[in-house]
């Protein structure tokens, strides 16, 4: 198995027509996964060649799930245009909406995410500004290169694109059932003790690392959750030590505002749950690979 | 983004918000010339972005023109927690009868919107929800439904407002969410929002952070940036549409991701304390493109910064490939030509990457240092820095 993303899912792309999303759906469809079509009301009806395939375009989300069958959205739609396109993923009662969009206001995404919780999160929505969610050799739904490495034992979750793709890269001899990148904005619709619940009921995932950053305080509400319900091995890496007070370190989310958010807090936090810490992406690496032989 | 007092009496003012009147001043002169259009008492504040500014001797009442003047003297150039004062606001005065506290900002562990009102105000809010945190209301606020006037009076109650006064502070309540909304705030923040002897309700300060990714839908928003206090660095970088921090180290920092980055800045740090306590001279994310006039601009940023001894480029080739970046950094050589003279430690890893080094090695460009790993690299680029 793996977590929020499997064989059986069919995609579709908001925003397809669009630079970054054409070239995306390419890469997706690359690494394996099955896209269905995309969204964009001033096109529907007709169709786009990608990746040698012939992808048809819909007026609407509804009617994409209705004719494809699709249960995921990858959002690549602009910041000004982001809200409208989740509020309508919602709407339709798509399974997983997955919001790669960097910069969308946090107003926004309040507003859909009080949305998507007044029906009941019937949708589950990943980011925004997220590398999105890959369960390798199964289906890659966003950016995230499927070329790091295979399927394995380890799930992942972390705040940052690039340092999911570098810790992939230095644990690419053992493999992951799913790596999740939730994004670093201050208001993310899945959380890290959402993946974590979800890597704890999963039977193909036998250990977890998580990534986080400097920036509120979900890292040390999922070490709370870590001591109280995960059973797994978990080990974390925090990045943003040497990150001064006050100054947003390229994530909308990640900044210390009055001493709190800091990473040096975070790892306490998580160190008093019994998680190993690395203070570098190479020795979280280490940690793991001890953790996962002497299982 | 904050604002400073000014900024937000000046918005608050635009919503509707009761606010007293209020001018700037940069010296002595337009201090008293300000104080002699208001008339009467004024108060004179400091006008800086960090808390504690009337503990710290910037906020002080002047019964005349003259006086106004000179206590202004004693503010300008005032080192507040490190904030020096460049500026007054030359407030009219008021006769408070009462002080309260309200504000609504972003609720991130809750992914919603929260208020705090308290009908104690004139203190320190966060000792206030320390050491009597029933007297402060915390109210969460649906973003979606937001706060009309059944809600504000739910709040004002909430926070034991007597009945007498809540039909007077729902709907000042009411606009300062007006203001949260319209400017895209993550905070607003009023302490104290007071009661004068007259019966009416005045903010008397107000805090707002706005949020910079909601820029493009506010064009007035980018008058608002305090460019005095940019760092030189960061305006040229900002302008060049580079995420560029300026930090106080010598080891230049280029990546891709802003994890990556931090992550780097860490790790060079930590090589640092074996190579004379050197630090990461700053935060620089090139993003996914990696293209070499991106790769150049970064550079020429980095090496305009005269702590910089030597330059860490570490990039994972996810998206970006790794030759890309490879030709990225070739290329910003060839463009800065002789003004780039620190040592340059490289590290590539991912798509590519072997096509990428190759690229770096046929260049053999003799500031370039190709290392295979981060750790490595990292501890390359400290060595260099403390040589």
């Amino acid at each position: 198995m793996s977590i929020f993303l499997d064989e059986n899912s069919r995609i579709i792309v908001q925003g397809l027509t669009g630079s970054e999303g054409m070239k995306h759906a390419g890469r997706m469809l690359a690494s394996g996964s099955k896209i269905v079509g995309g969204v964009n009301p001033r096109k529907a009806g007709t169709t786009v060649e990608v990746g040698g395939e012939t992808l048809p375009i819909f007026g609407s989300v509804a009617d994409a799930m209705a004719e494809t069958g699709a249960n995921v959205s990858v959002i690549f739609v602009p910041p000004a245009f982001a809200k409208g396109a989740v509020l309508e993923a919602i709407d339709a009662a798509i399974e997983l909406a997955i919001v790669i969009t960097e910069g969308i206001p946090v107003h926004d995404s309040a507003q859909f995410w009080a949305h998507a919780k007044s029906k009941g999160n019937t949708t589950r929505i990943i980011g925004p500004n997220c590398p999105g969610v890959i369960s390798p050799g199964k289906s890659n739904a966003g950016i995230i290169p499927s070329t790091i490495t295979e399927a394995g034992p380890i799930g992942l979750v972390s705040k940052s694109g690039t340092l999911t793709y570098q810790m992939m890269f230095e644990l690419r001899d053992l493999g992951f059932s799913t790596a999740i990148g939730i994004g670093g904005d201050p208001i993310i619709g899945t959380t890290h003790i959402d993946a974590l619940a979800a890597f704890e009921a999963d039977p193909e995932t036998k250990a977890i690392v998580m990534i986080g950053e400097i920036g509120g305080d979900a890292e040390e509400r999922a070490a709370e959750f870590i001591q109280a319900n995960v059973t797994k091995p978990v080990v974390a890496y925090v990045a943003g030590f040497t990150a001064p007070e006050g100054k947003t370190m390229g994530h909308a989310g990640a900044i210390v505002s009055d001493g709190a958010g800091t990473a040096q807090g975070k790892k306490e936090a998580l160190e008093a749950a019994g998680v190993k810490v690395g203070k570098t992406p190479s020795e979280t690496a280490s940690l793991m690979r001890e953790v996962y032989n002497a299982l | 983004m904050d604002l400073f007092e000014y900024q937000a009496r000046d918005v608050f003012e635009s919503y509707g918000v009761p606010v007293l009147a209020g001018i700037i001043a940069d010296d002595p002169d337009g201090v008293k010339a300000a104080a002699e259009t208001l008339g009467g008492t004024v108060v004179v504040k400091a006008q800086v972005k960090v808390g504690g500014r009337g503990k710290a001797g910037g906020v002080k009442v002047a019964h005349n023109p003259d006086d106004a003047a000179e206590a202004s003297k004693a503010i300008f150039g005032l080192d507040i927690k490190g904030h020096v004062v460049k500026r007054v606001m030359v407030a009219a005065g008021a006769k408070i009868a009462q002080e309260f506290y309200f504000s609504v900002l972003l609720d991130r562990a809750n992914r919603s919107f929260l208020s705090l009102a308290s009908y104690e105000g004139g203190v320190e809010i966060e000792i206030l929800a320390v050491e009597r945190p029933e007297a402060l209301a915390r109210i969460e606020v649906d973003p979606a439904a937001g706060i009309d006037l059944d809600t504000a009076t739910e709040i004002a109650r909430a926070a034991s407002f007597p009945d007498e006064l809540i039909p007077k502070i729902a709907p000042v309540i009411v606009k300062l969410y007006e203001v949260f909304v319209g400017e895209d705030a993550t905070l607003v923040e009023v302490n104290p929002l007071v009661l004068t002897e007259d019966g009416d309700i005045v903010a008397l300060d107000g805090k707002v952070t706005i949020d910079e990714n909601a820029e493009f839908r506010h064009e007035n928003h980018a008058a608002l940036v305090d460019t005095d206090a940019e760092d030189p660095l960061e305006a040229k970088a900002k302008k060049a549409g580079l995420n560029y921090v300026k930090l106080d180290g010598e080891v230049g920092i280029i990546g891709n991701g802003a994890g990556l980055v931090m992550s780097t800045l860490d790790v060079v740090s930590y090589a640092g304390e074996k190579h004379g306590h050197v630090k990461p001279a700053n935060f620089l994310d090139i993003g996914g493109g990696a293209s070499a006039e991106v790769m150049a601009a970064g550079l020429d940023v980095i090496l305009g910064d005269p702590q910089v001894k030597s330059v860490f480029v570490n990039v994972f080739g996810g998206i970006t490939a790794c030759d890309a970046v490879a030709n990225g950094i070739v290329g910003a050589l060839a463009t800065l030509g002789d003004t780039a003279t620190k040592p340059l430690v490289v590290r590539l890893d991912g798509n590519n990457v072997v096509e990428g080094r190759q690229i770096l090695a046929d260049a053999g460009h003799p500031l370039v240092t190709v290392v295979a790993t981060m750790d490595e690299a990292a501890d390359k680029a400290a060595e260099l820095a403390n040589a």
